[in-house]
């Protein structure tokens, strides 16, 4: 078992994403930054689809009760196991007893906590993505536990992972969505021109930018939508949907981001900039 | 019946299908047709999810990169060569609605507006049969196609911050459950007593893209009692097979 001491902003269990419902209109969910939760997961040997914990902006603080051994990804924060500084992209023992805290944000916005062999709540439709009301509670709460086995002689293959961060990157590659073509050439120069800075309007569910560019007045029937999907709305307004983003809508699909733009804008927060370019 | 359909490239991961631009029963009947056809002989499930809606199908890999150019070439081949398959049984859902005032809060208002009595609402909304054009925005929710001219009512100004789970609402051509309490702009014109969607259960929405829902009329004892059954997991949801 794992105590929960204090549960941060918004922290969430994630794995891959809860499959095979979008045409129930279920959001696929799972880790917005997906490719340093893989590492995270090479690190500690486990499944690909191991569930990890996302922090976003303020982090927990948890209190570890078995043996076990985790490594942290994503988001930098001022991390420390028994008030020592512990680092991103390495495995680390820790004891029953052990406290890890996150304290300041310095660069990012999600960070992750992965364990070894993973977090064992229950899947709901085969996943254990948190996502209200699917599962009972859409975030982790002060003074609750999770389930974890314990582990005690674990020798890591490899200890470290050098990774290039993304965490300054800002340019988001893109492909062209199913009305790309209805853009005309004012409206193509400011999308692919402008810098787009993060409004208050975004979560797991889609990123707003302050910064608007021509509206339109095209209706179109609604159709599905991915994470990573660009709508336009009829007064200029960008919507990246994304993992927890509704399945299906009814504005133009402009652009597409590419599955590296994803994890890149997963780790924007209020105020960044970011900037689109057609891959 | 062979449609001139297009192929998009959507991401990395999905391809959209596009059917001509209209709702139509025979267009969603073709839809659903082909994609039983791919779920059955192209397309591994458990690598692909289809997604379909009105005029569209969405084909997403979970995980792999779409070689597009071969992949469109290959649906057209598809498209062209498919015979017809039995695809699953279509249904009609008999589901029932509390139109009480309790739960009904604009259903004077919109009469009104419509300039019709309460009971002709009523007697509109649960003698029409609707189709199920989509499923999505929240989940559980079903896109209904079919309502009669009489019913349409512009959305309300204000979208409310909290509309309960199960309202019954009207707004344009549309009218719809929603599945669970969020905030909303249609007119409420009743309750559904019963959950179209419950992730407890194994098949959390057992209505499909492409069957068919009527609303009856229940009393408050009614829906009280269906509450109860509904949330322990033995209301039994009236259903009829259709032919199509």
């Amino acid at each position: 078992m794992f105590k929960v001491l204090k549960s941060g902003f918004y922290t969430t269990l994630q794995d891959e994403g809860r499959f095979g419902y979008r045409d129930k209109g279920v959001p696929v969910s799972g880790v917005m930054d997906v490719g340093v939760v893989r590492n995270a997961n090479i690190l500690l040997e486990n499944d690909h689809d191991a569930a990890v914990l996302e922090i976003t902006m303020t982090g927990p603080t948890l209190q570890f009760e078995r043996d076990t051994y985790i490594a942290l990804a994503g988001a930098e924060f001022a991390t420390t196991l028994n008030n020592e500084p512990i680092s991103n992209n390495k495995v680390h023992k820790v004891k029953a007893g052990d406290i890890l805290s996150y304290g300041r944000l310095i660069n990012g916005f999600r960070a992750y906590l992965a364990i070894k062999n993973g977090f064992k709540t229950k899947e709901v439709l085969g996943s254990r993505s948190q996502y209200y009301p699917i599962t009972k509670r859409g975030s982790l709460k002060d003074h609750e536990e999770l389930k974890y086995d314990p582990y005690i002689d674990f020798e890591p293959k490899i200890s470290e992972l050098k990774v290039k961060s993304l965490l300054d990157e800002k340019v988001l590659e893109v492909s062209k969505g199913p009305e790309f073509k209805l853009l005309d050439d004012e409206q193509l120069e400011n999308i692919f021109i402008k810098e787009f800075t993060v409004a208050k309007e975004y979560n797991r569910m889609g990123y707003q930018f302050n910064e608007k560019i021509k509206g339109h007045d095209w209706s179109m029937l609604t159709s599905a939508t991915l994470p990573g999907t660009v709508q336009l709305t009829p007064s200029g307004k960008l919507i990246v949907l994304m993992k927890d983003g509704q399945t299906t809508g009814g504005y133009p699909r402009i652009l597409q981001l590419r599955d590296k733009a994803i994890s890149i804008l997963a780790q924007k927060k209020l105020g960044d900039k970011v900037t689109f370019k057609l891959a | 019946m062979e449609y001139p359909i297009s192929i998009r490239s959507f991401g990395e991961h999905a391809v959209l299908i596009e059917w001509p631009n209209e709702v139509d029963d025979a267009i969603l009947e073709d839809i659903i047709q082909f994609r039983s056809f791919l779920k059955q002989n192209c397309l591994e499930p458990q690598e692909w999810e289809m997604v379909p809606a009105y005029n569209s199908l969405t084909l997403i890999d979970r995980e792999r990169t779409i070689d597009y150019q071969m992949f469109k070439a290959q649906l057209k081949t598809w498209y062209r060569e498919r015979v017809g398959v039995k695809s699953r049984l279509r249904y009609l859902w008999k589901l029932p609605v509390c139109y009480d005032l309790d739960f009904a809060i604009d259903l004077e208002e919109v009469a009104e507006r419509l300039g019709q009595s309460v009971a002709r609402i009523i007697e509109l909304h649960t003698s029409n049969i609707f189709t199920v054009y989509g499923i999505g925005f929240l989940p559980g929710f079903m896109y209904l196609g079919g309502l009669p001219k009489e019913l349409e009512v512009p959305r309300r100004l204000e979208p409310r911050q909290k509309v309960a789970k199960g309202a019954v609402g009207l707004a344009g051509k549309q009218t719809g459950i929603y599945p669970q309490e969020s905030p909303g702009g249609w007119n409420i014109i009743g309750n559904c007593s019963v959950p179209i969607f419950d992730a407890k259960r194994e098949e959390p929405c057992f209505v499909n893209v492409g069957d068919r829902i009527q609303f009856y009329a229940i009393s408050r004892a009614e829906y009280d009692l269906h509450k109860i059954q509904g949330e322990v997991g033995i209301y039994q949801f009236e259903k009829i097979k259709l032919d199509v």
